[in-house]
């Protein structure tokens, strides 16, 4: 079967409309994909007929919802290949998951003279949380340097590696770049010194099919909304055992066995690393979500992508005053570039008066824009459902803004 | 010379002529125009204590407290967004601190029908500066 992207067009309700009097052209799916009419509708069915608590009722719509949620966990374990569905744990997406391992595992762990690495090229949400626990436990975080073309410099990396690094934590996908890094390499890499590893996979999920079991990862974070799913809702998966030996992040309901004022035992995973009143419908639509892109073979999706994303990579080098940020040559989803002489904010809200959404800005990912020496770029960025003449509108739109601000 | 907003050039100058125009491409020009009526910041003045930070672009906000007004220099690194700060210098320079105080921005603004660019968001750093230009008023009331 051949990829039909006006088929895919008409399952968004949201893309037929008109921005500023223009036909909408959504390219801004790195900050947050559409959803599909069958996940807007899972939504609205689960709060019209299954809407109750999980884990607790002793009545028929609490069951309906259980069953619900916990189908929803298994959907996302098929999804990513994980072994067992209690290594799939719920977050609020990809900065709660990362939070999670760098607090719960971090703490316990790192000790003075312990490194962490994450690359130069990663999102705030992957610098963060671990500047904050190295503060507190005395290990240091180190940024593994990134090329010219926007790549993880790879032999850098490789030298890094010392007994001292105990956690490497590197994206899948460059949220500003749009590089795809090497993730398995890196992995097995730090494997061999005995370090862990966590992946941001944020910005990679929506694109091709990912393995957790191939890639070898000790933990995955993703994000629902990037994926054709609801916002609020994303997941963290760990191997078992890692999880097993983790503390609680958080405490509350759901995540204890028992509770007295001497002593709390926590419940099992996955609930130990969920409590309190989980996201169920965002649970339910993020399984939806999965389920549609699961009606397509993924490769079709993929071929789809890079056509394109390989034709806008082409427009882009011909279009003159253009300068990408960021020549990686394995990329996904992303095109990140300046048009000279301007500022990025007054290209993207040009654009936008011609109905073109893009991000402007340092994409929450400030030390690689000062690696560049930017302020900040414009950052067109792809799904599914965009098509070459989303890349000719965004070109024509171009043409206008140069004419305003040249 | 150039026109000196707040004097020369007043709010209601400014809701006058952009509710004339019909097409974006008219407002913007307008907006983009009024940004580059505004005096050149001396470079030595674009330093950390007069930033106001914004996610996608920079505002310096330069006060200079008169006995009986205040006055501003302004600038940012994008076209519109300058000519954004224009608009709002429009209504606070060269005023008293009482009357800075007293303007009613939000309803400036609504008549401007740009609300979107100056909506609360983290985005071009506009808010910001209208707070630290009440801020500055009220340090000195």
């Amino acid at each position: 079967m051949s990829f039909d992207v006006e088929k895919v067009r008409a399952d968004f309700p949201i893309l037929h409309q008109e921005i500023n009097g223009k036909p909408l052209v959504y390219l801004d799916n790195g900050a947050t994909t559409q959803k599909p009419e069958a996940v807007i509708e899972a939504i609205s069915h689960y709060y019209r007929y299954d809407n109750s608590n999980v884990h607790r009722g002793a009545h028929t719509l609490s069951d309906r919802s259980t069953a619900a949620f916990e189908s929803a966990r298994e959907t996302v374990r098929q999804f990513l290949n994980a072994q067992f569905s209690e290594e799939v744990i719920w977050t609020k997406g990809t900065t709660e998951g990362i939070n999670l391992v760098a607090f719960s595992w971090g703490l316990s762990n790192l000790k003075p003279g312990d490194q962490v690495l994450v690359s130069e090229m990663e999102h705030h949400a992957n610098i963060v949380p671990w500047q904050m626990v190295c503060e507190k436990t005395g290990a240091q975080l180190q940024a593994i340097p990134v090329t010219e073309d926007g790549d993880v410099d790879l032999e850098k990396y490789r030298a890094m590696l010392s007994d001292a690094v105990k956690f490497v934590s590197i994206g899948h996908v460059s949220n500003a770049l749009g590089t795809v890094n090497p993730v398995r390499e890196i992995i097995s890499a730090a494997h061999e010194i005995g370090a862990l590893t966590l992946v941001d996979g944020a910005q990679a999920v929506a694109h091709w099919a990912v393995d957790v079991q191939e890639l070898d990862c000790d933990f995955y974070a993703f994000s629902g909304h990037k994926l054709y799913g609801p916002t609020g809702i994303g997941v963290l998966y760990g191997k078992r055992a890692l999880l097993n030996d983790m503390t609680p992040f958080m405490g509350g309901g759901e995540m204890i066995e028992t509770v007295s004022f001497a002593k709390t035992t926590y419940n099992k995973l996955p609930y130990k690393f969920e409590p309190g009143t989980p996201n169920i419908a965002g649970a339910i639509g993020l399984a939806t979500a999965m389920n549609y892109l699961n009606t397509f073979d993924r490769d079709d999706v993929v071929a789809h992508e890079n056509d394109v994303l390989g034709y806008a990579l082409k427009r882009a080098s011909e279009y003159e005053g253009l300068r990408l940020v960021g020549r990686a040559k394995h990329r996904a989803g992303v095109l990140s570039f300046l048009i000279d002489g301007t500022h990025p904010h007054d290209v993207g809200t040009l654009l936008d008066q011609q109905g073109v959404a893009v991000r402007t800005g340092n994409h929450c990912a400030m030390p690689i824009m000062e690696h560049y020496g930017v302020p900040g770029t414009v950052r067109a960025s792809f799904a599914m459902y965009n098509s070459r003449a989303d890349v000719d509108a965004l070109f024509a739109a171009l043409d206008k803004v140069k004419m305003f601000l040249l | 010379m150039s026109q000196v907003f707040g004097v020369d050039v007043t709010t209601e100058d400014i809701i006058e002529t952009l509710s004339f125009f019909d097409s974006w491409e008219e407002r913007y020009k307008y907006i983009i125009d009024l940004g580059k009526e505004l005096p050149a910041i001396d470079e030595s003045l674009k330093v950390d204590e007069h930033l106001v930070r914004g996610c996608q672009s920079q505002v310096w906000l330069v006060p200079e407290v008169e006995p009986d007004h205040l006055t501003f220099q302004v600038d940012s690194d994008a076209h519109i967004v300058k000519g954004l700060l224009a608009v709002v210098l429009a209504a606070f320079n060269g005023k008293s601190a009482q009357s800075i105080l007293d303007f009613d921005v939000e309803n400036y603004f609504n008549q401007l029908d740009l609300v979107r660019h100056l909506s609360p968001t983290r985005g071009n750093g506009l808010r910001a500066m209208v707070q630290k230009i009440k801020d500055t008023a009220q340090s000195i009331q």
